[in-house]
């Protein structure tokens, strides 16, 4: 049980933790022509982490706002946005990336929806998230990578 | 986003909804509530300056169960707390050797409608009062007894008593009265700040997004007509500065300290918005 625990404690550090040093820094990721071009970590997003994190209401909590009818298991699909399926017909793979990574600048300033991979963030931080993205860099990549899969 | 594309995203909306069962793009319901015999205004004309025309308060986007509670003043939780603050208010504390009743007698009377038209300007203390700070003075000046800390029972009981004396009354707070139009100032330019990690100002909530699902949760305008509120989720009465602070940690940014300059100009604002509503104390909410 101890060692579980401990297990998994590690492994949440490690998911929400530091950024990895081949990580692009969030005040390195350019945001042109509404895209992103290049991969935030070099390393290909994995859909069903993606789909998860995106569910996961500490972490994308993606479906506050969107509904997404694949993962209709999940409960209180929100209407604040558009829904997501079909996204991917609508947006290249680079859009997509630039929509999570920073909606204000992708999409348009007013945008409710959070960036989730800049420091461009509110007043009175909360002191511990304080130089913190919401995701991190990987997150990002497994969201987009499962964004791309919802064609109609 | 393109007219078509909006289309498109319509129709999507009325699929999911029709799956998940339930009403994704609902409106505040039409319906009317009275309490006890007494009208209570749900809606009413905006004051100027606001972007839209009509004033909406909270219990017209609960659900049906939740509006029911609220109509029914047997079946609302919130009455108890109303009770205890009658007590409290025939009950002798402090040094002076007296009680509410000493000084205000029959508070049916005596606080009829005061509610609805705070925060007001406090000359003395050079600042709003809310009816929470407004019962402290009383402690402290007139009774000889300690202030009652934030969110305190009793707090939370004596102000829904007072409050409660005014239900039915429109909301309205005189502005002209001491620097209030600076508070007023002060709490609209926080209401349109962004706050915290998730980039949120209550405006995007509450003015943006009024009548959309975020969750489960239905959007109302964020009016205070109702406060202290009942409510299902925590079984207990919620101050309207333990709501402001919730609503401002759920955009991840450090709360306000309760009765905090910041959260008492918010307050005068955000009043203000729903001015000509009636008072409805205690409301209910999930
Ligand atoms: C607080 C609400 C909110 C949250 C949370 C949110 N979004 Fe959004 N999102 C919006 C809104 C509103 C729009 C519509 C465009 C605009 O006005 O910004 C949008 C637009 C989008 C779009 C473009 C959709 C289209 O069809 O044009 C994508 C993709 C998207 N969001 C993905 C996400 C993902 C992935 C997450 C979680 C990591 C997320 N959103 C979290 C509010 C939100
Ligand atoms: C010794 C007499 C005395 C006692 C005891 C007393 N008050 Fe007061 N209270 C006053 C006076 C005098 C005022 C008016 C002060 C003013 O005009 O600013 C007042 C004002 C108020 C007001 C504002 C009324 C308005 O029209 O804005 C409220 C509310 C109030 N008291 C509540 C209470 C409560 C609750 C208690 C018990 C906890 C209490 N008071 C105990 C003397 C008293
Ligand atoms: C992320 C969205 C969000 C933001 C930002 C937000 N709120 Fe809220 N607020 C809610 C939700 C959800 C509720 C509960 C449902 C409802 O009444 O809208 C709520 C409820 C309220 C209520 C109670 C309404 C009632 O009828 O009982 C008040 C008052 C309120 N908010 C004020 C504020 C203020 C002031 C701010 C800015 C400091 C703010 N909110 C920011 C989401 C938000």
């Amino acid at each position: 049980m101890k060692r579980a625990l401990a297990a998994t404690i590690v492994a949440a550090l490690m998911s929400a933790g530091a950024a990895r040093s081949e990580d692009a820094p969030p005040q390195d990721v350019k945001i042109a022509d509404m895209a992103v071009k290049a991969s935030l970590t070099g390393t290909p997003g994995s859909p069903e982490e993606g789909a998860k994190t995106l569910a996961n209401r500490s972490l994308g909590n993606c479906l506050a706002c969107h509904a997404v009818q694949a993962l209709s298991d999940e409960q209180f699909h929100g209407n604040v946005g558009p829904p997501l399926d079909g996204v991917a017909d609508r947006w290249s793979v680079e859009q997509l990336r630039a929509i999570v990574v920073d909606s204000k600048q992708a999409l348009n300033d007013e945008s409710m929806m959070p960036g989730f991979y800049t420091l461009n963030v509110g007043k009175n931080v909360r002191k511990n998230l304080v130089g913190k993205t919401i995701l991190t860099a990987q997150q990002v990549e497994d969201v987009v990578a499962y964004l791309a899969t919802l064609k109609e | 986003m393109n007219r078509r594309l909006f289309a498109a995203h319509s129709a999507l909306l009325l699929i999911v909804a029709s799956i998940t069962g339930k009403a994704v793009l609902a409106d505040p319901v039409d319906d009317s509530l009275q309490i006890d015999g007494t009208e209570i205004i749900t809606r009413a004309p905006a004051p100027e300056g606001l972007p839209f025309d009509q004033v909406l308060s909270g219990w017209l986007f609960r659900e049906a169960e939740t509006r029911a509670t609220e109509a029914d003043s047997f079946a609302n939780p919130g009455m108890l707390a109303v009770e205890r603050g009658a007590e409290i208010w025939n009950t002798v504390e402090g040094t002076m050797g007296k009680s509410c009743a000493s000084c205000h007698q029959d508070a049916a009377k005596t606080m009829k409608d005061v509610g609805a038209h705070y925060p007001k300007w406090d000359a003395a203390s050079g600042k709003p009062l809310n009816v929470e700070l407004r019962i402290n003075k009383c402690r402290v000046d007139n009774m000889g007894a300690e202030p009652y800390k934030f969110d305190d029972p009793n707090q939370l009981a004596l102000t829904s008593y007072i409050k409660h004396q005014s239900l039915g009354t429109p909301v309205g707070i005189d502005l002209s009265q001491g620097q209030m139009q600076s508070w007023w100032d002060r709490g609209k330019e926080l209401y349109y700040t962004r706050t915290g990690q998730l980039n949120l100002a209550c405006a995007s909530c509450h003015e943006g997004a009024t009548g959309k699902y975020i969750r489960a949760d239905h959007l109302s305008q964020g009016q205070v007509n109702g406060f202290p509120t009942y409510r299902f989720n925590t079984a207990g009465m919620v101050s309207l500065h333990n709501r402001f602070r919730g609503c401002i940690r759920d955009t991840r940014a450090e709360m306000p300290a309760a009765f905090s300059d910041e959260l008492m100009a918010l307050e005068v604002y955000v009043t203000w918005r729903g001015t000509g509503l009636s008072v409805e104390t205690p409301s209910v909410r999930q």
